[in-house]
């Protein structure tokens, strides 16, 4: 380690460039919470200012009048909970499977989770859309669950393949030779060292089911259906005039629950998107 | 690479107090490149079958229904829809059409202009968004005071709702009440533009956007890899008297190639495939400047109700996508002829 000492200038240097990628990171987001507390009179002010002199809620009150946000807050939660919860249910034993026997089942798993990728989401949503209103589940957030589910597959089972490859066969091994069956051994051996991993999988799904947008426009019309992020659009109004403090208000709540399980999620997202990243 | 002892970081730092499971992974990513994975040779499972039996078809069944069912099954209902008339609200049976769709498609200038767009877009967001992302990866991967924090503040754009970043960025291109035109005053450097609606910073402004929204990914998959690096070599190069550059290629970057490779692939994948930023930002305005393939194929299938002709888009972004991947991949398996 000693052979890398860095020089005084350069890690001046260093400490520069990290503060300039904090502020490129930092500042969008820190401005969408100075609107959102912002009285309209600053909002009109031709010389906006970080921090609003007049801090206010009114752009709170005032976004839950123009647009049913508890409804559409409750839609998000639902569909992105099931989805989570059906995706990592049936995902597990998939990974499970997969981690132990190597070859054309785990080749065909990840075959499919990379074409998977590639496939742009109108090729997808096209022939979903027609299934979809077959079986009358358009404008429904059942309908939209089973879209979600299909959708977070691909990365909940490389995220499981992950942990579920983490977890030492002989364990399993073991306690076969101590007598457990199949069962006994995924109950009490397997499941309690997947636990974390499926955990991290599931908020994750959730997260980036709550964040989704397209599949939510295109399947949800009736705007007491709509989850957030498409209600979210209408404040922007048609000809993309828009009430900015109600609608940065809005838009800074959307996030928040985001934020909160990104935060919790954020030193495993680091080993769970590095899985990933490196495998593929 | 698995020979190296992995180089862990010091205390107090995330990667450490990430529990076994983050261990476990990195670990597990590592032992999966030989064949049997961490196990000792004499430890060969002698009491498990090859294949999947039974008992593990029954575990596989639940997913395996819904991917064949809900993904792969659609899929190809898609591209077969590419081959027909499909429209949305016709009484009349669909019929085939043949290869109507993509010869309508050959002579459709909107649709390669708006797929010229979508290159320049994915083009232009992936490669500044890789430069950066790993000038970042490089200084949080350094013994830095701030590192925590930087970490922390890193992934904020990814736990953003693309819709949020869409809005939050049009309150910072705001032509009165946006941040950016304010700081452009202030410094004397012009009244200011109106970034999304102008046709020349239409296209430039949402790259930007991109760039940020993408970022935390990149540099949490390089951030991954980097540590993944010898730190041994890169003291013996030090000793040795190789600069910060020369490490960097000889020892950096050999070790972090694949991983860079992957992302860069998967990022040009994803630009080129997206929607809601865009969507948000500009609509595809000012006059198509901004209209990505997707928000194009978009409007064409659920304004217009052309199922078939957007399948069809479909199927032409998949194959520019696909060549992509081929490129890839085939770079990749020289790189490791190569070494």
């Amino acid at each position: 380690m000693s052979a890398l000492r860095t020089s005084g200038p350069a890690r001046a240097g260093q400490y520069l460039a990290l503060l300039a990628y904090l502020a490129f990171l930092a500042l969008p987001f820190l401005w969408l919470v100075s609107t959102a507390f912002k009285p309209a009179p600053e909002l009109a002010s031709l010389h906006p200012t970080w921090i609003p002199k007049d801090p206010t809620l009114d752009n709170f009150r005032q976004a839950f009048d123009e647009q049913p946000l508890p409804r559409a807050a409750a839609n998000s939660l639902l569909a992105a909970a099931s989805a989570a919860l059906v995706a990592v249910g049936i995902a597990t034993p998939l990974a499970h499977v997969t981690a132990r026997h190597r070859g054309r089942l785990s080749g065909a798993a990840t075959g499919w989770v990379v074409i998977s990728q590639a496939f742009p989401f109108v090729l997808v949503i096209i022939p979903l859309f027609l299934v979809l209103k077959n079986l009358h589940l358009i404008n429904s957030v059942a309908g939209l669950v089973l879209v979600y589910v299909v959708w977070s597959l691909p990365f909940a089972l490389w995220m499981l393949m992950g942990y579920a490859r983490a977890v030492p066969a002989e364990l399993e091994e073991a306690a076969a030779v101590d007598g457990a069956g199949r069962i006994r051994t995924l109950v009490s051996v397997t499941a309690p060292l997947l636990a974390p991993g499926v955990v991290a999988t599931a908020l994750f799904a959730f997260v980036t089911a709550w964040n989704e947008f397209f599949f939510a426009l295109v399947l949800l019309k009736s705007p007491e259906k709509q989850t957030l992020p498409v209600v979210l659009t209408h404040f922007l109004g048609a000809e993309g005039v828009a009430d900015l403090g109600p609608l940065a208000a809005a838009a800074f709540l959307a996030t928040l629950p985001s934020l909160v399980v990104f935060g919790v999620l954020q030193k495993r997202i680091a080993g769970g998107a590095l899985a990933g990243a490196v495998k593929s | 690479m698995t020979g190296f002892p992995r180089r862990r970081h010091q205390q107090g730092s995330p990667r450490t107090e990430s529990g076994e499971n983050g261990g476990l992974i990195v670990s597990s990513v590592t032992a999966t490149k030989r064949p049997g994975g961490a196990r000792a040779p004499g430890a060969a499972p002698a009491t498990r079958p090859r294949g999947p039996d039974l008992g593990a078809w029954f575990l596989v069944l639940p997913a395996l229904l819904p991917i064949l069912v809900l993904s792969v099954g659609p899929l190809l209902y898609g591209i077969a829809l590419a081959f027909t008339d499909a429209q949305s609200g016709r009484t009349q049976a669909t019929r085939w059409t043949g290869t109507l769709n993509f010869q309508d498609l050959l002579h459709d200038t909107l649709f390669w202009e708006s797929f010229r767009i979508g290159v320049v877009w994915a083009v232009g967001v992936t490669v500044p968004q890789f430069l950066l992302a790993l000038g970042l990866a490089l200084l949080l991967d350094q013994d830095l005071r701030l590192r925590r924090l930087a970490r922390a503040l890193a992934i904020i754009p990814w736990a953003m709702p693309e819709v949020v970043v869409g809005i939050m960025w049009r309150l910072v291109y705001n032509p009165d009440a946006g941040v950016l035109n304010e700081t452009l005053r202030n410094l004397g450097l012009g009244q200011g533009h109106d970034w999304l609606s102008g046709l020349a910073t239409a296209l430039p402004a949402v790259i930007v956007v991109g760039v940020w929204a993408g970022m935390p990914q990149t540099t949490v998959a390089l951030l991954a890899g980097l540590q993944n690096t010898p730190r041994e070599l890169h003291e013996a190069a030090a000793l040795d008297g190789a600069g910060a550059w020369r490490r960097f290629r000889a020892v950096t970057w050999p070790a972090l190639r694949p991983v860079a490779l992957a992302v860069t692939a998967l990022n040009l994948i994803w630009n080129f495939n997206s929607f809601a930023l865009v969507y948000v930002l500009t609509n595809g305005g000012p006059g198509g400047r901004t209209r990505l393939p997707m928000l194009f194929a978009y409007e064409e299938a659920f304004r217009y109700g052309q199922f078939g002709y957007a399948a069809a888009m479909g199927c032409v972004m998949v194959a520019a996508v696909s060549v992509l991947i081929a490129l890839s991949l085939v770079r990749r398996l020289k790189g490791d002829q190569d070494r």
